[in-house]
């Protein structure tokens, strides 16, 4: 009992969220019609909990530990401090996107149910980010995963998103149905849930590594379904094109980047023999572990680029171009190395700033002339010339050319693998960055080159829009030619508690 | 003059320009233009300045110390922890004989070029925009010794052109502009795998004696700073320098373009405006054999001397390939893209005879041709500008019509082709002079005097088709220059006879570097060999 109550101090990020959640179904309920105060109570909440993130940033500690053992059920880290920052970086931008959106004016009276279920999403991510016990992994993912489910099909305006949440949930309830089959198996051949005590287990016995093999594999395919990898990607492209943008964006940099901590600490914890000292890992000899990735790695980045050259919707592209951004994120996780999870941190800065940012401007454009087919973004360069060459800006960004930010998390990644002595994934990883280039270039012929057939009045942004787009902007350009609190940041943050 | 730090201006006035532009409103066209004409006038106004400093008895290559105008600020400066070192990247600019021909030669075709700009109406803004742009990363590549900056203007170059092809060129465009786009692409991933191999191969130490990973060209260059352990050090058993440098090559090939990894050129140039046709064969190319000078050469010398023959041979192709497809062309600004592919052959061919002559020969052949070639672009595009056509057949007796035109068309034809008297002979003879001395490829050196042949024979017989013959009726309201055309036609005119009459102008610059790094690369194979067996 006073386990669970020193515990308490170490969660207050969730408790405050937790707490939030209800305050907004209390408002909601008590207001009636009246919404306006949802959203400031939202940004409140958010300010709150990232000052909890910000002041327990530097803890180490296991919490909600059992009387016979050392470990936790959760490991309090700077690593995961830093994703729940992001987080709470990306849901306070998501929130402004909501109250500028055309989609989720329309279906205003579910604003309470909508902000209600974000703040689900995000007790789910921040439990995921810190599990260090499989059932609570399993937990935290299913807690993300319904309140996404609902989320994704909020407006239950057109078909496409009540088809959008239905894929979902079908392909959501089957990998994590596969998932809990491999949290079994590990269960069954060590006996405990416990992530660290399972590496303990797995230096220490005679297991058969095929059997471990197998048992990662399936829980991989919760993660992965999570993070959008192949061949775990299916749902992405039609959930993307579905779901309200405001959640799409959501779905594509939060929920990622909590699924992204969440396998860094469940590989860097369960398989890894120990850290030398040049910061390279020494993964247990029982599972092949860096192959398998590998390759997942390489399917996924080259089926995204691929499959993304092909779309006509900007919305499936941005989903299949985060499908292969998952592709190179995993690289940074393939280099087994504390500058490869480094690599990663930075680049999902940057990836969430430039996707989030992408998205906006889709949204924004969408608001105005009803539509995300790339047919009608032909000649937009003149009628608006602020948004487009933003979107431009934030293509060029995720092509990975300098001096954008892009090329910074992309030269990271390389770095971090090249030094690992793989030069070969980093030249695949880099042709597909040339295939890339053709659909991301794409957008920006038919906005700047092409001219359109309809006349469309010219439009701006609002200017709070546009400060908006300023704060996602100019992070862009400027971490493209001055990184060093990025990295500096990122190095800040990279304890994680265990090894 | 010392501590200005002139090159910071040069490289960056563009951009404060840029900036200006994009805060003007949309109808001031006029202002638009001239403010672009002053900003790239002082540029060359700049880099003449630059001459006038510039100490001819300095080498530079691969001597810190013998650079000028070095400005040397830290950039990037990141703390080690235990597992992973001190991260730093220098803003290191600093030229040396060649790179400052290059400066003068840009500044040069970048103010004909936007003269040749005069005539753009489409969304002129975005136009001047992106042309400043282009011209902050062109001269950012020319004066950069850190490659980590290099490569960030090599790539910064991409989008300003994809642009200017893509909005304002010809009716392929958009395929051309792609094609271009997708080609420098490749070719930088090979630039960058090779940029962070050697960042992890080779130390610098800084000034309070530690030591950290560099991207540093010149340090680079220094076989001691090299790691035992390092992926691209010579030290080390399986080296993979071999690969890197092919690799390497590749990537600066493309931009040449060399064979066969130049077919974007043709389509771009054709599609082109003729203003940025001007800047992609006039500048551009160059980039691709400066990078192989700068770069490729001083930091790989022992593979240099090992691979010298096959540069050799694929300029030999270059300039055989190039003149023969020039033959071919019915288009008249194909012809001239393909002339391009044959003259960037002899630049390789002086490269490869890693002699004085020839590298001089080589890097004058990248001035005069930058010269010749836009003098040419301009030509074509003058005369596309009455007619709306290029088909060479189309034309016929325009000697007539236009014989002020003819009579620059013929100066720079005769250039061309080499003749005596004219900057293109001086260059082509000393890189026949080079490579024929040096007896490994003078075998390739002889095959490739067909090529002064083949060059006068296309030449020639488009000048027969084109303004000789009689005059068709079509034609008979055709206007001889303007004052515009007038502008872009004599300085080059000039800057060509006087090249060809006296070249020490230009050469007194680079002898000194030139044979600092012949000497650079002579010297190289000892140091390698003592190295590698101790």
């Amino acid at each position: 009992m006073n386990q669970i109550v020193d515990s308490l101090q170490y969660i207050k990020p969730e408790i405050s969220a937790a707490i939030f959640l209800v305050v907004i179904v209390i408002v909601d309920l008590v207001m009636g019609k009246n919404k306006k105060y949802l959203s400031p109570i939202m940004i409140i909440g958010l300010l709150v909990t990232g000052f909890f993130i910000i002041d327990q940033f530097k803890f180490s500690s296991f919490a909600f530990m059992s009387e016979n053992n050392k470990y936790g059920l959760l490991s309090i880290d700077s690593f995961g401090s830093f994703f729940k920052l992001l987080i709470v970086f990306s849901s306070i931008i998501i929130v402004f996107f909501t109250i500028s959106s055309d989609e989720i004016k329309k279906a205003k009276e579910r604003l309470g149910e909508y902000y209600t279920l974000i703040w689900g999403m995000i007790l789910g991510m921040f439990f995921m980010i810190i599990a260090a016990d499989l059932i609570v992994i399993y937990l935290a993912i299913e807690l993300l995963s319904l309140s996404s489910y609902v989320l994704a099909g909020i407006t239950k305006d057109t078909l496409r998103n009540s088809e959008a949440s239905l894929k979902y949930v079908i392909y959501g309830g089957v990998s994590s149905g596969i998932m809990l089959f491999g949290i079994s198996i590990l269960y069954g051949i060590t006996g405990t849930t416990n992530i660290y005590e399972i590496n303990g287990l797995l230096q220490s016995q005679q297991i058969q590594g095929l059997i471990v093999t197998l048992s990662a594999i399936l829980i991989f395919a919760g993660i992965g379904f999570k993070i959008s990898v192949a061949p775990f990607h299916f749902w992405t492209p039609d959930v993307y094109e579905g779901a309200p943008i405001t959640i799409t964006a959501y779905l594509s940099v939060a929920s990622k980047a909590a699924g992204f901590a969440l396998l860094f600490r469940f590989t860097k914890i369960t398989f890894i023999d120990s850290i030398n000292a040049d910061g390279s890992w020494n993964i247990i000899s029982l599972i092949d572990w860096r192959s398998f990735l590998i390759i997942i790695s390489i399917l996924t980045m080259t089926l995204g680029n691929f499959a993304a050259l092909w779309q006509n919707n900007m919305k499936r592209l941005l989903a299949y171009s985060s499908i292969a951004h998952a592709g190179y994120l995993l690289l940074g996780l393939i280099a087994f190395s504390n500058e490869g999870m480094m690599a990663v941190m930075i680049y999902f800065v940057i990836y969430a700033i430039m996707n989030l940012g992408a998205f906006f401007v889709v949204m924004l454009i969408a608001n105005k002339i009803g539509s995300e087919e790339l047919d009608d973004y032909k000649g937009l360069g003149k009628t608006a010339p602020v948004l487009t060459v933003s979107l431009g800006i934030f293509m060029i960004s995720l092509i990975g050319l300098p001096p954008t930010a892009g090329f910074i998390g992309k030269l990271y990644l390389f770095l971090a693998l090249i030094n690992s002595n793989m030069i070969l994934i980093a030249f695949i990883a880099l042709l597909n960055t040339v295939v890339s280039v053709y659909y991301y270039v794409r957008v920006l012929k038919y906005l700047f080159i092409d001219s359109s057939e309809k006349e469309i009045a010219p439009f701006g942004v609002t200017i709070p829009n546009l400060i908006l787009l300023l704060i996602l902007v100019i992070p862009t350009l400027i971490l493209g030619v001055y990184f060093t609190p990025l990295v500096e940041f990122a190095k800040y943050s990279i304890t994680l508690l265990g090894f | 003059m010392e501590n200005f730090p002139i090159l910071s201006l040069l490289i960056f006035l563009p951009i404060i320009g840029m900036v200006l532009i994009l805060a003007l409103p949309k109808d001031k066209d006029k202002t638009i233009k001239w403010l672009t004409l002053v900003i790239t006038g002082i540029q060359v106004i700049l880099a003449v300045i630059i001459l006038f400093f510039f100490n001819f008895s300095l080498g530079g290559i691969n001597d810190p110390s013998s650079f000028q105008f070095v400005e040397k600020l830290r950039w990037i400066e990141i703390s080690g922890l235990a597992w992973v070192g001190k991260i730093k990247i220098d803003y290191f600019l600093g030229i040396d004989g060649i790179s400052v021909v290059l400066i003068l030669l840009t500044t040069i075709v970048t103010f004909i070029a936007t003269l040749a700009s005069w005539n753009i109406s489409k969304s002129l803004k975005g136009y001047f925009a992106l042309f400043l742009l282009l011209d902050t990363a062109m001269l950012g590549v020319f004066v950069s010794l850190d490659f980590f900056l290099f490569y960030v203007f090599w790539e910064l170059m991409l989008l300003p052109m994809y642009f200017l092809i893509g909005v304002w060129g010809g009716p392929r465009r958009e395929y051309a502009a792609i094609k271009f786009f997708l080609y420098t692409l490749l070719g930088s991933i090979f630039i960058l795998l090779v940029m962070i191999g050697l960042y992890f191969s080779a130390t610098e130490t800084l000034v309070d004696g530690s030591k950290v990973f560099t991207f540093n060209l010149l340090a680079l260059m220094d076989p001691a700073n090299y790691n035992v352990t390092g992926i691209l050090s010579p030290l080390n058993p399986n080296n993979l320098r071999f690969i890197a440098y092919i690799a390497l090559f590749i990537g600066f090939a493309i931009k040449i373009p060399m064979f066969p990894f130049h077919t974007w050129l043709p389509d771009a140039h054709v599609e082109a405006p003729t203003a940025i046709s001007v800047i992609l064969a006039g500048i551009l190319l160059k980039m691709g054999t400066y990078g192989i000078l700068r770069i490729s050469f001083p930091i790989f010398p022992e593979i240099t001397q090992q691979l010298a023959w096959y540069i050799g041979l694929f300029g030999l192709i270059n300039i055989i390939y190039g003149a023969l497809a020039a033959m071919a062309q019915k288009d008249f600004k194909r012809l001239i893209a393909y002339s391009s592919v044959s003259h960037m052959g002899y630049v390789l061919l002086g490269m490869a005879s890693l002699s004085t002559a020839g590298i001089t020969g080589a890097v004058l052949q990248m001035f005069n041709h930058g010269i010749i070639t836009a003098m040419l672009f301009i030509i074509v595009g003058i005369i596309y500008d009455r007619t709306h056509t290029r088909e060479i057949n189309a034309f016929g007796g325009l000697a007539n019509q236009m014989p002020v035109y003819t009579g620059f068309v013929m100066v720079a034809f005769f250039a061309a082709i080499g003749l005596p008297g004219l900057s293109g002979f001086i260059s082509e003879v000393l890189v026949f002079v080079g490579a024929f001395g040096n007896e490994l490829i003078r075998v390739l050196t002889i095959i490739a005097t067909l090529g002064i042949l083949l060059g006068a024979g296309y030449m020639l017989w488009a000048f027969q088709r084109i303004y000789l013959g009689t005059l068709k009726d079509k034609w008979k309201e055709l206007t001889d220059l303007t004052f515009i055309e007038y502008c872009m036609l004599v300085p080059l005119t000039i800057i060509i006879i006087v090249l060809g009459v006296y070249p020490s102008v230009i050469l007194q610059f680079m002898s000194a570097s030139v044979n600092a790094i012949v000497k650079f690369m002579a010297n190289a194979n000892i140091i390698h060999s003592s190295i590698s067996t101790f």
